[in-house]
């Protein structure tokens, strides 16, 4: 059967993130204020095949650390998508 | 006749300056496609520069799935030398044959500059004819250079001198001013700097010789 | 009975809802164009077709309104290996090696996503080089924006740089240069045009000509998608309307923006270049505006034979696409090679190896036998090759036979006015020294953002008055050989004078290319300009033909190829003429280094060629960057004298020349005086050295901001000896001052310390784009 998954890589706590730190800072000049702590990640979406919701989110989850992260910078979870 | 093997991978593009470099310099250069499985007679290996798959997913996430990988780890672990430029640093991190990883430069814009590197350690096959603390100009080209590690890998290199390579004024960030680090053994070294485009004071340096004669000299590491 | 012994083929034409009567309106055709189909075809155009010629007769494909006066430019020589007509133009730079050279614009486009804008542009250039056969192996970009104090121009600026990065660095060529203008008329009309250069050795030069009955059309890239559907006669041929310009056009034009995927053109060129080094190309060409039915017509028409073409074996991305769609489509990286069927499971393994896309889309066929015993190249649409034929059109009437607009032209009613406002004469002059640190920029932030060096051929990279390249790449024969490469414009000389002001311009190109040791080759051109349906702009347009024409046939110049960009106007406001001019020189014997800027200590500092302009005013200000920063837009310009440029040219390029074949020479430093006058470029060498230097008298400030071309500045470590090689030579020089001190002294008008003009040109452009 075909699950859909979702698939959020952050870069681990205590690792620079340049970019987060780029956007939350111009945050205030386009009128957002109150926003702190902005961290950049990566969302993938897909579908995969197994037996049941846990098979597939275990699947999704070895796929996520093997390739879609670096473990050595990135933390990875998969979740399944509920919209679909 | 040292004979040194440049792999490809698709997107890969300094496979022809890494080539014509060794060859300048006497070895004899063969291209290794990313699908194959066997390295030849090769005597060393060079991971070349570019966007290997595009730097999709991750600069070298993909590239350290192709099958020639498997040969070159093996090839590595053998004691055989092994040289990461570039892109071809990024792939060695990704495929764990040298710690550590490389993220998006600090100013979030590639850099394409001269900078002056200092030899932190000879003991690697890229810096064995150098002196500790001789400065090198040789260009960066990246766009995720910048060289990271967690603490106790940190004190892993510091303590085993694995730190081959800092830039005198870090342009992108990199921790301690990492430029380049090595494997214990010393055999597997990767760099984001281009040696291959600081042979000729035509184009602006020559201080890459030095380097890349290191490693076409280079033999075998026996455990 | 009609000509071609039928009806229109008939098709249900899904998803477009205007009755036939305005069909042809809303895809760009005016009625009496759709009387010109009619009378093609001798019968009523289906939709499928009326699709057809809606993007082949866009002004962007079909160059309407500008065909007419571009026959006016010299485009033969001697060493013109192709001319205008192909992917690029290439000429025999000697040792059996070809170069390949092609200038476009990708301005709206980048007005509305720059990242993608300029990435596709860079895309879209690169194949049209390798589309000759030649290995790319530079780019330059010449870019065009309004003010930077606008945060919607900053935006698109770091746009428009990233995407060119992002493309040109991924896909693997160096971009060794470029310009940067900043002025308001291009504040709704962002210009991004983008050179390329690749060599070949001359047997593996390719055209883009079908031929062999029976041969295959094989598609080649990515798989088609809906992008830039329409987009061309939509986008391109139309001005942006919107009352503020911006904001409005944003989210109806936005879906025809492409992707770029530079990884997939890199694999695409691998590939192509195989094909071709393995003989098995018969013709190739690429696809650009107007995709499928554009690459298709234009090989059957230039080889004159007919083309099926089954739109069911066009690999698609999208579900459910309709064949005005796919064949309309301008989806990116992908080529159209035509290729002998006994060579096609050859070809598939190449194409197999760099996991590139490859579909035989076409069969060559014999042009149809009509009832009156003529014969027509027709491109058939088919769905399956078999199957119904969905549209049938001669192919040359897409490709060749555009109507050709004479559109009325009209010299400005207030031109005189403005040329009477001459701000030579103004008073006060102001602080010359102030105005001069306010002209310097270095554009570092910019190229710092390129990959300059790769190949290994980069002897003097961006930042200078000219890239200089070594002529070598992977499968070239071996060459001592050098390439130069400029680009140059002027709009403020144009909006004075296009004729003129076109000519000096095409000067200055070369003047550049003397300054690293080049003797001018051949010339592109990117012509951007305004609406076209403004009489003015057409006088312009004209009048900037006719000055290019000058100049190159002054100068012994072919122009290879080009490219025109209309109707970048908003609001009802045209930008200036831009014209754009690439220049490609070549160096004899490249072994040494140019001098560069690099004066030292003890030097003298001479002014070679004639020392004021040709023409009323000994020192004109009208058009120069000084006097537009003072929003003084109006006065004379110099005149274009080219007898005078000429042995000034050679004179300069000999001397460099003989540095970079490796002989010694009192020279040690060249630049040529262009945009900021001579004040601008003797602080830009003390800047790139830290030496200041001393000027005894110059004319006042008019001397330090005149611009006209024909003046270098050389320095020299034995100035009799330079000073007799040059009279010798019937140039005149004269000798300015002595290279010294921390100081730069421009007669009594002028006294700034070199760390000032360093820091406020380095710092210049991050500041105003606030990064600093």
């Amino acid at each position: 059967m075909n699950y859909s998954v979702v698939v959020e890589v952050t870069l681990r706590p205590g690792i620079a993130d340049p970019e987060g730190a780029t956007i939350e800072r111009a945050l205030p000049a386009l009128g957002f204020h109150g926003v702190s702590a902005m961290r950049a990640g990566k969302l993938f979406r897909f579908d995969i095949e197994a037996d049941g919701p846990a098979a597939a989110l275990s699947g999704a989850q070895a796929l996520a650390e093997r390739l879609l992260s670096n473990p050595v910078i990135e933390d990875a979870t998969a979740r399944l998508d509920e919209e679909h | 006749m040292t004979r040194i093997g440049v792999v490809v991978f698709p997107g890969s593009n300094c496979e022809f300056d890494a080539a014509h470099a060794v060859e300048e310099l006497g070895a004899t250069a063969e291209f290794i496609f990313h699908t194959s499985t066997s390295l030849g007679d090769a005597d060393g290996v060079i991971l070349p520069g570019g966007f290997a798959h595009g730097d999709y997913l991750r600069p070298g996430a993909l590239a350290r799935f192709s099958p020639v990988m498997t040969a070159v780890a093996a090839f590595a672990a053998a004691g055989g030398p092994v040289l990461g430029i570039c892109n071809g640093f990024q792939v060695l991190t990704e495929a764990g044959l040298l710690p550590g990883a490389l993220q998006k430069n600090r100013g979030l814009t590639f850099l394409c500059q001269s900078t002056t590197l200092v030899v932190s350690s000879t003991h690697s096959v890229l810096t064995s004819a150098s002196r500790v603390g001789t400065e090198l100009v040789v260009p960066i080209n990246h766009f995720s250079g910048a060289y990271t590690c967690d603490d106790d890998v940190y004190a892993s290199l510091v303590g085993h001198d694995q730190i081959v390579l800092r830039y005198r004024d870090n342009p992108n960030g990199s921790r301690d001013d990492i430029a380049g680090v090595a494997n214990e053994r010393g055999n597997v070294v990767g760099l984001m700097p281009h040696p291959e485009r600081a042979m000729s004071t035509l184009l602006g340096s020559a201080d890459g010789r030095v380097l890349l004669e290191s490693f076409v000299g280079a033999r075998a590491m026996a455990h | 009975m009609s000509r071609f012994e039928g009806r229109a083929p008939a098709i249900s034409f899904i998803g477009v809802s205007s009755p036939l009567e305005t069909l042809h309106r809303s895809l760009g055709l005016t009625d009496s164009e759709l009387d010109d189909i009619r009378r093609v075809l001798s019968r009523e155009p289906n939709p499928l077709e009326l699709a057809l010629y809606g993007v082949m007769w866009s002004e962007h494909c079909s160059y309407k309104s500008s065909r007419l006066h571009l026959r006016r430019l010299p485009s033969t020589g001697d060493h013109v290996l192709v001319g205008p007509g192909e992917g690029a133009g290439v000429i025999d730079a000697g040792d059996g090696i070809g170069v390949a050279i092609r200038i476009e614009s990708h301005n709206h486009p980048s007005a509305i996503e720059p990242y993608q804008g300029a990435a596709t542009g860079v895309g879209g250039i690169l194949r049209d080089v390798f589309s000759m056969g030649a290995r790319p192996l530079a780019v330059m970009d010449p870019l065009f924006f309004g003010e930077l104090d606008d945060a919607r121009t900053r935006w698109l600026v770091e746009g428009v740089v990233s995407g060119i990065s992002g493309y040109g660095n991924s896909v693997g060529v160096p971009t060794i240069g470029g310009e940067l203008t900043f002025d308001e008329c291009y504040s709704a009309n962002p210009l991004v045009n983008v050179l390329a250069v690749g060599a070949l050795p001359t047997d593996r030069l390719a055209l883009g000509v079908a031929s062999g009955i029976g041969n295959f059309a094989v598609l080649l890239g990515s798989s088609t998608g809906r992008d830039g559907i329409g987009g061309v006669s939509v986008l391109a041929s139309a001005g942006f309307s919107g009352d503020d310009g911006a904001a409005s056009i944003d989210d109806a034009k936005r879906p025809s923006v492409q992707v770029g995927d530079p990884y997939e053109e890199k694999r695409l060129i691998e590939a192509c270049l195989e094909l071709l080094d393995r003989g098995y190309v018969v013709g190739i060409q690429d696809l650009g505006g107007a995709g499928l039915v554009c690459a298709t017509s234009e090989t059957a028409a230039k080889g004159r034979v007919g083309m099926d073409v089954d739109v069911t074996a066009v690999p698609q991305r999208e579900r459910g696409m309709q064949p005005f769609e796919i064949m309309t489509s301008e989806s990116q990286e992908r080529m159209l090679a035509i290729i002998t069927p006994e060579n096609f499971d050859a070809v598939a393994a190449v194409c197999d190896k760099w996991e590139v896309r490859a579909s035989v889309v076409g069969h060559v066929v014999e042009p149809t036998l009509l009832a009156d015993g003529s014969r027509v190249a027709m491109l058939r649409v088919r769905n399956g090759f078999d199957g119904e034929v969905l549209a049938e059109v001669p192919a040359s009437s897409l490709a060749d036979d555009a109507p050709l607009y004479d559109r009325p032209r009209q010299r400005p009613a207030d031109l005189d006015v403005v040329l009477a406002d001459d701000p030579t004469t103004d008073e006060p002059v102001g602080d010359a020294a102030a105005d001069l640190l306010d002209l310097l920029m270095s554009p570092e932030w910019v190229y710092r953002q390129y990959d300059s060096q790769l190949f290994l051929n980069t002897v003097v990279g961006p930042g200078r008055d000219a890239a200089l390249l070594r002529l070598a790449g992977p499968g070239l024969p071996s060459s001592e050989r050098g390439i130069a490469l400029s680009t140059d414009s002027n709009p403020r000389w144009c909006a004075l004078d296009p004729r003129d002001g076109t000519a000096m311009t095409v000067a200055e190109g070369v003047a550049n290319l003397a300054c690293v040791g080049a003797t001018a080759k051949a010339v592109v051109n990117c012509l951007n300009f305004g609406n076209p349906e403004h009489p003015e702009v057409m006088w312009q347009l004209s009048e900037s033909v006719d000055g290019m024409a000058t100049a190159c046939r002054g100068l012994g110049l072919p122009v290879i190829g080009g490219n025109v960009s209309l109707y970048n106007e908003s609001g009802g406001r045209d930008i200036d003429p831009t014209p754009v001019v690439g220049l490609l020189g070549v160096v004899e014997s490249l072994v040494a280094t140019p001098p560069g800027w690099n004066w030292r200590e003890g030097d003298a500092v001479v002014l070679v060629g004639h020392r004021e302009a040709a023409g009323a005013q000994p020192f004109p200000l009208a058009g120069s960057r000084w006097a537009t920063k003072r929003g003084r837009r109006g006065g004379q310009l110099a005149a274009f004298d080219v007898a005078r440029l000429i042995s000034t040219f050679r004179f300069v390029s000999g001397e460099v020349a003989a540095i970079c074949a490796g002989a010694t020479s009192d020279v040690t430093a060249v630049h040529d005086v262009s945009g900021g006058g001579l004040a601008t470029a003797i602080a830009e060498m003390a800047s790139a050295t830290g030496l200041g230097v001393h000027v005894a008298k110059l004319e006042g400030h008019g001397e330090l901001f005149a611009e006209f071309p024909g003046r270098f500045i050389v320095a020299t470590s034995h100035t009799e000896a330079f000073v007799a090689r040059a009279l010798a030579a019937g140039v005149p020089v004269t000798i300015l001052g002595t290279v010294g001190g921390k100081t730069v002294h421009l007669g009594e008008l002028v006294s700034v310390t070199v760390a000032d003009i360093s820091a406020r040109r380095a710092g210049a452009l991050e500041e105003a784009l606030l990064l600093a």
